[in-house]
Parts: C-alpha cells; sequence; structure tokens
C-alpha cells in the first residue's frame, strides 16, 4: 500500500494566502511534533527538556535545537520539534519527566502554524488582537496565549523575522479568511 | 447652480474644483473642503429641515457636530439617516434631503467596509487644536508612542475659524509646520477625521475615523469605511476644546441664527459669509470677533447686542472705529421671519428688567452666550465636574489619574494660555510615565492676551409671556423649550437627570452639546438654587452618533462566528453533506443522494448502520488527556461511577454531575495506562468539562498529581457502525483479531497503518457492533478513504449526525442538553447503574439523598410511540393526561412533561420519541395525549430502548 497521506488544514487556503503581497506575508508552516508538557513549578526550575532549560519567565518561549519552547504557564510548556515523530517524542518525554512528576501529551495535530511577516504584519494583526506587539513591549523571544479575531492563538515573536501564530486546527480556516480579509485592503487592485 | 454667499477669496477650500451635490431635489455646487452645510450656506441656503413637533423651519446653527438643528438624510452613494450637514464633507455626486426629526435606515445591504484596529500609546492626545498640537509634539519630541486624534477634517481646531497668529506666522502656517513634524516621528500615529468617542477604565478609548466617507462615490472599496480604532493608552490628554452657548429668547430657532463662532468658521474655513445684514448677540467678548471679521468680508452689522451693562470698553473701541454700532446693556427678546429670519427684537437690559423693544433688520442674528468646555470625556472618566460661576460652565473639577484635560477644554479661552496648558499638561502626563522631555521641545508664542470684559451668565432672557415661553426652544431637535422645563419643575422634578427625560432635552443626536448646560442653568434658575446644586446629566458614549455598522466591523457574515470544521471538511462539502451547526462546529447532518430529501437521506442512512455498515465522523468529539498517578482518583470523583477500578485495555461509560447531583455530561473513558486516561465528552461539553476538571483540580484538590490537556483536535474519530463493520475494520488492519473473543465490547486496541498509529475502540452509540478509529487529524483524510475502500464491498454509507441521533435515540441513549435540561440525575435517565454505591464520594453524591431526588413523580425519561403510527411529534411538545373525549380541557391544563428527542425510525417504521414525564416509569403502557397543531395525538409511553432491548446487536 502506498504511504499515508497528510493533509494539511490549510491546503485548500495556501494558494490565497500566496496572493497577499510582500508587505503581508503569511505561510502556513509545515506540520512539526508538539508536546504539551507539564511539570510542577517546584521541578522546573533549571530543569533542561532535550537539552534546553524550560523558560520559567510568564509570555516567552525559547529556540531548540530543532525547533521551540513555549511557557504556557507556571507549570505547562509546548514543546516543538521538525525532527522527530510525534508519538516518539511524546514517549519520550513522558519517560523522562515521569520521575519528576511531569507528563507529556502528544498535541501535535491540535495546532498548527502560520508565520506572519512583512511590513504591515503588526498592523493586520493589531486588527484582531489587543496585546501590544510593538517591538518596545513584544520583543523576539515573548509569546501570548490570546485572541486573534476570535480564534485563540499563541503568538510568538520571531523578531525581524515577524511573527509565528499557532491556532487550533479546527479554527484554522476561519483565522485564515480572517488573515485574508484583513489583508484585503494592501493588496492591489489587478 | 450660484453661490452669492462665496466669498472671492479665502478659505480652506479648493475652488479650482467643483463639486456637483443635490439637496432637496435642488442642484448645487460646492469645493472640496466644503461641508454640505457651507456649501448650502454659499447658496443662501440656511433652513435644513422643519422641526419633529412644530414643523418650524429649522437651519444650521453650528459648524460641527454640536448644531441642533441641520440634520439631513443621504440617499446617494448610499443611503444613511441621521447625520449633520455641517460634519458631511462635501463630494461630488452626494443627494441628500432635509429631515425632520427622523430619519430612514437603508433596506439594501451596506457593500462598505467597516474595521478595527487596536493600538497602543503612551500618550493619547485628543483633539489637534493648540492645546492637543502642543501637547502631541511634547510627547512625540520625548520619544513618547504617541496617538493624536481628530474629528475635523484637518488640524487646527479652533485656529481654523480665525486669523490667529503663531510664532509670528499665521496660526494655520504653524499648524502645518507641526503636523510635518509629528509626521517624521515614527512613533505618533495622527489621524484626523477621528472622533474619539467613548474612555473606559484603564485608559482605554474607542475613536471612530470616517476614512473615505468624504470620496463619496469615489471611495476605494478594499479600504474600510470607517474604522474604530481601539486605543490603550497609558496616559490620555483631552483638549477637545469648547462648544459656544447660545442664549434662549423667543423665536431663537429661525433659520439664520446661529453661534457667532459658526459664523467665523464658515467665514474663515470655508470663505461663505451666513448672510448680508447681521446682528450680534453676545455675553462675552468673544463674539465681538466675529462681528469685526465679517464687516471686513463686507457684511453689513447692524448691531452689537450685549447684554453686560457696561459691554466691553475696549471692544466697543474696535467695533466704534469699523463703524459698528454696539448696544450695551441689550438684549434680544424676539424675532421676526419664517423660513429665515428678517428682524431681531433688541431691548434694553438694565438690572434684570427687560424694556420696550425696538426692531432691526437682518437676515442673520449671531449669538454666543459663553463657552462651554467640551468635558465629555473627562465626564466619561468618571471626572467630578465643577461649576465656574465666571465662564457659567462646567469645568473639570478634580485630577484624574491618567487622564488630563488641556486648552479651552480645562476653560483656558485664550490662544497662549491654550498653547502654554498644552504643554503644562502634557509634561505632567510625560513625568507620570517617567519620559523624559526633549531639550528642544519649545512652547511656540502667542500675542499676548489683551484681558477681555467679565462676561455675564445669561441662560435665558427674562420673559414673564408663557406664550413666549413656548418659543423660548433649549433643545431645537427635540422642539423642547423653557415652558417644558418649567413644566417639569412644577411637577415636582428637580434632578437634572429627570428633568431632561421628562423634556427628552439633550436625547437628540448632539446629546445636548448646547443644550445641557442651558437647561441646568435654566432649571437651577426655576428651582432658585445654585447652578452647582442642579450639575449636569451624565456624559456617556458615544460622544457623537456612531454606526452599528462600525461597531460591527468584520464580524459579519461568515466571519461573524468562528467556524469549527474537521480535517475531513472539505471530504463532506464534495460529497454533498449539509451541514448542521454545533456549536462553532460545522457538522454534517445527512449526505442526501439525488432525489433525496433529509427523511429519506435519514432513513436511508439508518438503515445502512442497522443492517449494513455505515461511518460517521465523529471527529468533534470532545477529548481530553487525563494523566499523572492520581489519575484514577481524580476521575473517582468528578464520575458518578468507578473508574479507578477500569483495566488497561478497556472502556467504560460515564456520567458527570454537577454538585446539584444533575447531569453535566456523560462520555466513555479509555484507560491507556496505569497513569493515563483518555476521556470523551460530548462535541459541546469539551471545553466546559476541561474547565470543569482544571477548576477542581486547582481548587479543591491541587495535591492530585495529575494534569488534564484538550486533544480534541489530536484525534480524528471515525465510527465504523453497523453488522459489517468488523468486516470493515478486519480487512483494512489485519494485524488486529477483530473477533469479539479477542476484542469485546468496550476495549480498544492500538494498531498502526502504513507506520502511523491508529486506536481501535469497540464503543457503540447506536447498539450496533462498532469500531471507533481514531488516528492523527494529519492522516484522517487518507484513513477515512481507506475505510471507504475497505467498505465498499459491504455498501458502507457515511452517516451525518441527524442518523446518529435517530440511532442512539432508538436505543434510549440520551443527549446530555437536549434530553436532559439541568434538572435531571442519572436516576431519572434510568442510569442508577451508573450511580456507584461504593465510592465513598463524588461530585453529586450528596444530592442523591434528597427527598426531592427519591420522589417517584420526577420526570424521568421515556419513549413514546404515536397511536397513530405516523405523526411526528415535534421536540418540545407537551405531554397531558389522555382525554376520553379526545377535547383539551380549558386551562390551566397539568402538564406531564415534554418531548425532548423525536424522530422517524427506519427499523420501527413509524415515528418514535423520547420524553421527560413525570414518573414515567410507572407509565409505561399507559396512553397519554400529545397536543400538536391543536389536536391531542394518543401516544403510549414505553421503555426508553426500542431498539435491541436485549443488546443483542453488539457484537454483531
Amino acid at each position: 500500500m502506498a504511504e499515508l497521506l497528510r493533509t494539511h488544514p490549510l491546503e485548500a487556503w495556501a494558494a490565497a494566502l500566496a496572493e497577499l503581497p510582500d508587505e503581508v506575508r503569511i505561510t502556513p508552516e509545515p506540520f512539526v511534533a508538539m508536546v504539551d508538557v507539564r511539570v510542577p513549578a517546584a521541578a522546573s526550575e533549571g530543569l533542561a527538556v532535550r537539552g534546553t532549560p524550560l523558560p520559567t519567565a510568564p509570555n516567552t518561549w525559547t529556540p531548540t535545537a530543532d525547533g521551540r519552547m513555549v511557557w504556557l504557564g507556571p507549570d505547562e510548556w509546548l514543546l516543538t520539534s521538525t525532527g522527530t515523530v510525534p508519538h516518539l517524542l511524546e514517549e519520550e518525554l513522558r519517560d523522562q519527566l515521569r520521575p519528576v512528576g511531569g507528563t507529556a501529551v502528544d498535541v501535535s495535530a491540535q495546532r498548527i502554524g502560520l508565520r506572519i511577516s512583512g511590513t504591515r504584519a503588526r498592523e493586520v494583526l493589531a486588527k484582531g488582537c489587543s496585546i501590544d506587539l510593538h517591538p518596545r513591549a513584544f520583543p523576539a523571544g515573548r509569546s501570548a496565549q490570546t485572541t486573534l479575531g476570535q480564534a485563540g492563538v499563541v503568538l510568538l515573536s520571531l523578531g525581524e523575522e515577524g511573527f509565528a501564530v499557532l491556532v487550533r486546527s479546527s479554527f484554522a480556516g476561519y483565522l485564515a479568511s480572517w488573515l485574508l480579509d484583513a489583508g484585503l485592503e494592501y493588496v492591489p487592485l489587478g | 447652480m450660484s453661490t452669492p454667499f462665496r466669498t472671492a477669496e479665502g478659505g480652506r477650500i479648493d475652488r479650482a474644483t467643483t463639486l456637483q451635490f443635490t439637496f432637496d431635489g435642488r442642484s448645487l455646487t460646492g469645493h472640496p473642503g466644503d461641508t454640505l452645510a457651507s456649501a448650502l450656506l454659499a447658496s443662501g441656503q440656511h433652513q435644513v429641515a422643519t422641526s419633529i413637533r412644530l414643523g418650524r423651519p429649522r437651519g444650521i446653527s453650528a459648524a460641527w457636530a454640536e448644531d441642533p438643528g441641520g440634520l439631513v438624510q443621504v440617499e446617494e452613494p448610499f443611503p444613511e439617516p441621521m447625520l449633520l450637514a455641517s460634519t458631511v464633507e462635501l463630494f461630488d455626486g452626494l443627494v441628500a434631503h432635509g429631515l425632520p426629526g427622523q430619519g430612514r435606515l437603508a433596506d439594501v445591504p451596506d457593500s462598505a467596509r467597516y474595521d478595527a484596529v487596536h493600538h497602543h500609546v503612551d500618550v493619547l492626545v485628543v483633539g489637534a487644536g493648540p492645546a492637543g498640537l502642543v501637547a502631541a509634539l511634547g510627547a512625540a519630541r520625548a520619544g513618547a508612542r504617541v496617538a493624536l486624534v481628530d474629528e475635523q477634517s484637518e488640524a487646527g481646531g479652533s485656529l481654523l475659524s480665525g486669523t490667529d497668529r503663531v510664532d509670528g506666522v499665521p496660526a494655520l502656517d504653524w499648524v502645518a509646520d507641526a503636523v510635518a513634524e509629528l509626521a517624521r516621528h515614527p512613533e505618533v500615529l495622527h489621524l484626523q477625521r477621528t472622533t474619539a468617542f467613548g474612555v473606559y477604565d484603564d485608559g482605554f478609548v474607542l475613536a471612530l475615523e470616517r476614512r473615505t466617507d468624504h470620496l463619496g462615490a469615489a471611495a476605494p472599496r478594499r479600504v474600510s469605511r470607517q474604522r474604530v480604532w481601539r486605543i490603550r493608552a497609558r496616559s490620555i490628554v483631552v483638549a477637545t476644546g469648547a462648544h459656544e452657548r447660545p442664549v434662549v429668547f423667543a423665536d431663537n430657532d429661525r433659520p439664520g441664527i446661529m453661534l457667532a463662532r459658526a459664523a467665523r468658521t464658515f467665514l474663515h474655513r470655508y470663505g461663505v459669509l451666513p448672510g448680508r445684514e447681521a446682528v450680534v448677540f453676545t455675553t462675552n467678548d468673544s463674539a465681538y470677533d466675529a462681528a469685526l471679521d465679517l464687516a471686513r468680508a463686507g457684511v453689513q452689522v447692524q448691531a452689537v447686542v450685549d447684554a453686560r451693562p457696561a459691554g466691553s470698553p475696549q471692544r466697543r473701541a474696535e467695533c466704534e472705529r469699523a463703524g459698528i454700532r454696539v448696544l450695551s446693556g441689550s438684549v434680544v427678546t424676539g424675532t421676526e421671519g419664517v423660513e429665515r429670519i428678517t428682524s431681531a427684537l433688541v431691548a434694553p437690559f438694565t438690572d434684570g428688567e427687560v424694556g420696550a423693544a425696538s426692531v432691526i433688520p437682518c437676515d442673520v442674528l449671531l449669538v454666543s452666550g459663553g463657552w462651554n468646555p467640551a468635558v465629555h470625556l473627562f465626564s466619561q472618566a468618571r471626572g467630578r465636574l465643577r461649576y465656574d460661576e465666571v465662564l457659567g460652565a462646567f469645568v473639570p473639577g478634580e485630577e484624574l489619574d491618567g487622564l488630563a484635560v488641556a486648552g479651552s477644554a480645562a476653560g483656558v479661552l485664550d490662544l497662549a494660555g491654550c498653547l502654554a496648558d498644552g504643554q503644562r499638561v502634557v509634561r505632567a502626563a510625560l513625568s507620570a510615565l517617567a519620559i523624559v522631555p526633549a531639550a528642544d521641545d519649545r512652547l511656540p508664542s502667542a500675542p499676548e492676551p489683551v484681558v477681555p470684559a467679565a462676561p455675564l451668565v445669561l441662560w435665558r432672557v427674562p420673559d414673564t409671556s408663557e406664550a413666549h415661553a413656548r418659543t423660548q426652544f433649549v433643545d431645537l431637535q427635540r422642539d423642547a423649550t423653557v415652558a417644558d422645563i418649567a413644566r417639569a419643575v412644577g411637577a415636582g422634578l428637580r434632578s437634572i437627570e429627570h428633568v431632561k427625560r421628562y423634556t427628552t432635552i439633550g436625547t437628540a443626536h448632539d446629546q445636548g452639546k448646547t443644550s445641557g448646560v442651558l437647561t441646568s442653568g435654566i432649571t437651577a434658575e426655576l428651582l432658585g438654587i445654585p447652578v452647582q446644586d442642579t450639575g449636569t446629566t451624565t456624559f456617556r458614549p458615544p460622544y457623537t452618533p456612531v454606526a452599528f455598522a462600525a461597531l460591527a466591523g468584520r464580524d459579519r457574515g461568515r466571519l461573524f462566528d468562528p467556524e469549527r470544521v474537521t480535517a475531513l471538511h472539505d471530504w463532506h462539502v464534495a460529497a454533498g453533506a449539509v451541514f448542521e451547526d454545533v456549536g462553532q462546529w460545522k457538522r454534517p447532518r445527512y449526505y442526501p443522494q439525488p432525489g433525496e430529501d433529509m427523511e429519506t437521506a435519514v432513513l436511508r442512512e439508518c438503515a445502512a448502520a442497522r443492517t449494513g455498515v455505515g461511518i460517521i465522523d465523529g471527529s468533534t468529539l470532545g477529548k481530553i488527556d487525563v494523566q499523572g498517578p492520581d489519575a484514577a482518583v481524580l476521575l473517582d470523583r468528578l464520575y458518578t461511577n468507578m473508574m479507578s477500578s477500569l483495566k488497561v485495555g478497556a472502556v467504560r461509560y460515564g456520567v458527570m454531575c454537577g454538585v446539584d447531583g444533575m447531569v453535566i455530561d456523560d462520555g466513555t473513558v479509555l484507560r491507556l495506562a496505569e497513569d493515563r486516561f483518555l476521556v470523551l465528552t460530548t462535541t459541546g461539553g469539551a471545553a466546559k468539562v476541561l474547565d470543569w476538571m482544571e477548576e477542581w483540580v486547582q481548587t479543591e484538590w491541587p495535591d492530585l498529581r495529575v494534569h488534564c490537556t484538550s486533544v480534541t483536535e489530536q484525534w480524528a474519530t471515525f465510527p465504523v457502525v453497523g453488522p459489517r463493520s468488523r468486516d470493515v475494520v478486519g480487512t483494512l488492519f489485519p494485524d488486529v483479531d477483530v473477533s469479539t473473543e479477542a476484542f469485546p465490547f468496550m476495549t480498544w486496541r492500538d494498531t498502526a497503518l502504513d507506520g502511523v498509529p491508529v486506536r481501535l475502540a469497540r464503543i457503540s452509540f447506536s447498539g450496533e457492533l462498532a469500531f471507533e478509529v481514531h488516528v492523527s487529524p494529519w492522516y484522517a483524510v487518507a484513513v477515512w478513504q481507506r475505510l471507504l475502500e475497505a467498505g465498499r464491498p459491504y455498501g458502507i454509507t457515511p452517516y451525518g449526525t441527524e442518523t446518529m441521533h435517530v440511532l442512539r435515540a432508538e436505543k434510549g441513549y440520551p443527549i446530555i442538553g437536549q434530553d436532559t435540561d439541568g434538572t435531571v440525575t442519572p436516576h431519572d435517565l434510568g442510569m442508577a447503574w451508573a450511580v456507584s454505591k461504593k465510592k465513598p464520594d463524588f461530585i453529586g453524591k450528596r444530592s442523591f439523598a434528597r427527598p426531592a431526588n427519591q420522589d417517584p413523580r420526577r420526570k424521568q425519561l421515556v419513549g413514546l410511540l404515536p397511536v397513530d403510527r405516523h405523526t411526528l411529534l415535534p421536540e418540545g411538545s407537551q405531554i397531558v393526561e389522555f382525554v376520553a373525549d379526545g377535547e383539551l380541557p380549558p386551562p390551566p391544563v397539568p402538564m406531564l412533561g415534554h418531548v425532548t428527542s423525536s424522530y422517524r425510525s427506519a427499523e420501527l417504521a413509524r415515528p418514535f420519541a423520547l420524553a421527560l414525564v413525570k414518573g414515567g416509569r410507572e407509565r409505561v403502557g399507559d396512553t397519554v395525549h400529545v397536543p400538536v397543531n391543536g389536536t391531542l395525538v394518543p401516544v403510549e409511553v414505553t421503555g426508553s430502548v426500542l431498539v435491541d432491548p436485549e443488546g443483542a446487536r453488539r457484537d454483531g
């Protein structure tokens, strides 16, 4: 039998998103393994997971060897990894964290990522996000759990490279149409 | 087409371009930079409409949003009611007519776009007049993040209406430089045509930007017409200026009567003369500027009527040099004319006594009763107002954190003072934010003000005639007069809020910008109390009217509410599914084949699942991963039944109750490991149940070592249902022994498909042999298609939520929230078996011992079978006792319960229903009545399980 094909939640939106001008670049991120990591706050200080210390400052994220570690709460993180099979990553982390009272759950398909960049990126996000995204307030390495339009998102500042938005897969289509609509005024009449 | 009242030169209009517009059917012209009001005045037209109650002619009485009179309906390019001629910017092709108080909403959808933007600043400055510009410059130069919003089409505020000089140059040159400098600061957002209309807690301000209204039909379609700015400011500087206040006298409402400043605005900004012969009636020095400017522009100023006994010596001298007669100690007592003022009645005014009037012909009467600082935003922020005896106006009476008032909005009425106040206020704001002002932040200079003669506070010209009181208009838009206030006071009303509501003063589009303080003053006068004690009515947002379309913004049409879809959505669409909204989810309700309606499609889908094999996308089911050493303890406390005894590899159905013992959710629980469970909830209950778990873990049982994580979207779920489901699942997953012995009911097995993990579970929501297939949504489409391929030989039939509901109802499986309503216990549902008697405690347990819970007359879930075998009972139908004669007795008719679910059954070949019926289980076998469309339908009460009550089918 042929290998099972994967279907990206934003497959149908890719063409329309690609039509946006350079001022607003919206690119769906490829599939990536994501594991929700829970470690009791007391055990998390200085704890390294796959070589990267868990960020303990609220609303921050740190890069890892092949992904990101996002602070979600005093005892919760989201670990992403481009180089690992999701269920194997879950297994590995479950084994590592069980002794410190931690847990790990594969949530790779729960959310999908979008990269938003370009000179108008902040303006487009400001149409539906009440968080201050100015570089003075939301520099690279900052994250937020907030709403964009009416979709709950995890928002990461990538600094010069714009923003990453992690959205529930079921809301991805809504968010894509919302973003296309928000970006419409920058699309030249062709 | 002629514009006889247009000056030969001057103004901020583009005379090289001519715009055509139509008003009340007349073709007229104007120029870019005009408002509808200025263009009408240029053509000599003052009257805009007639009044709402009395039908009196009314005209343009002010040059901006404070005008109570000039309401218009725009017809082209898009119908919009209740706009002010003085705030509608003129564009080519505008079609409008005057409104007697009420407009007409468009009966076609508004095709314009509206949107909203969040913005964050250190300092928000409201108003780009002299104080606001200085404040914005000061903040910008300090490097702060600044927003400057102003409601006019260009910056300048009061400077647009006069001939002032700043820094030794014409004031508008200074304004242009200031605007240019602001544009060079990267952290400054400067918005004109933007009204800050609401101030809320914590520095939150809403402002409406009119982005393309002024472009008419030429507005670019992709740009929002209006935008709501949702501004969060660490500090707010309110520099909103002041509104001129009229004086009330008899027949003060005729077209041609306007505020003195408005005449200056029309002259200097729009190049329009308000008339040929003017009388100026004032209580203060400011209106002299209007008289002198108009005289210079060629208007015959018949007289300045100054109510102050000595008038203003210095301004009198200026007038005399200009040949203008000044009548000090005089008032206007009335006017003549119908569609336009033809003369003013002027009388001596000494010690509060009005003498005999003489007639002065005029076609325009300018009035100034002083200035009301525009304290609206300060007051919205709950700032206390103080009555200033000298100004005869309410001014900010306290300091607020994070909001300060500058310039004339704070009662500073001279230019130099406003400039200095703008700087003082912004520096204080910056200091509070620990931002250091720039070294080069220089205060611009303005001529040292001449100290004006003290103003006189005069709310209305004394008049003992009751008839006159009925034409002494306070609120022109509401046709409300001094007589109305007198009647309110006479009726015993003392609170200004009550007077407002009794008289309706201040309730029109202008929200009392000219009439509010007058009402306070006149009410105080009538009550014989100080104006401070009367106070003002409460200032509430919005400052000026805001269209609902603007507030709705982009949240309309498909973006009104998010549509959540599963990974298979595109497949469902291609398969022709009819969708149903389940919460925010779009779920296929049924898949009609050509020529099928819902009823036939559902009967076909049901038959397939009962006799062959069906498949449904159940991915929306809520899923929660419960993990940790105390996972079983938590579930034992949350569910009514025992979960800790569940073996790894097994599945159990469970019911969850609130603390009141009423069912809140149900579902199955899979034990994945000793320390790990997968909890399946209802589609609608997913978020609620996770919150419920977190609430208990975080607030009551923080000692439990357990974590709960939503995995609703981590698993696509496809129940494969029916006697042939084993064949389908066995074919696709050959390494799984799907026999009943090896894979019994209520167990699960992990397997893989081409290396992709798949979980199979023998769970049935239909009573049939069934396998739930769980897989990552990444692979959902591929696995679904493989299942369809494997099922093709067996006629596998995709089915939707409607069939799912029928199948479960035939088995008496309740839907929490449809068959229950928050007053139903597990026992009421016939699920006493799911309530543990062994567990020491669980949520809801204590309530089960209440006498009311033991009452045998409680409503219980039962089945209903219409005796005629064909009536489909409407869901929600009432159930009453059987009536022998088939006639509904007179009300009140005792209600036994109601129908909660009702369907046609392919299996039973008749309609059936589930219902909550008082003492229902005792009534099984009885016949009761259900009124349907006025007829009593006899129905038989049955047990809730109508298909396969023995459960023989679940193993195939």
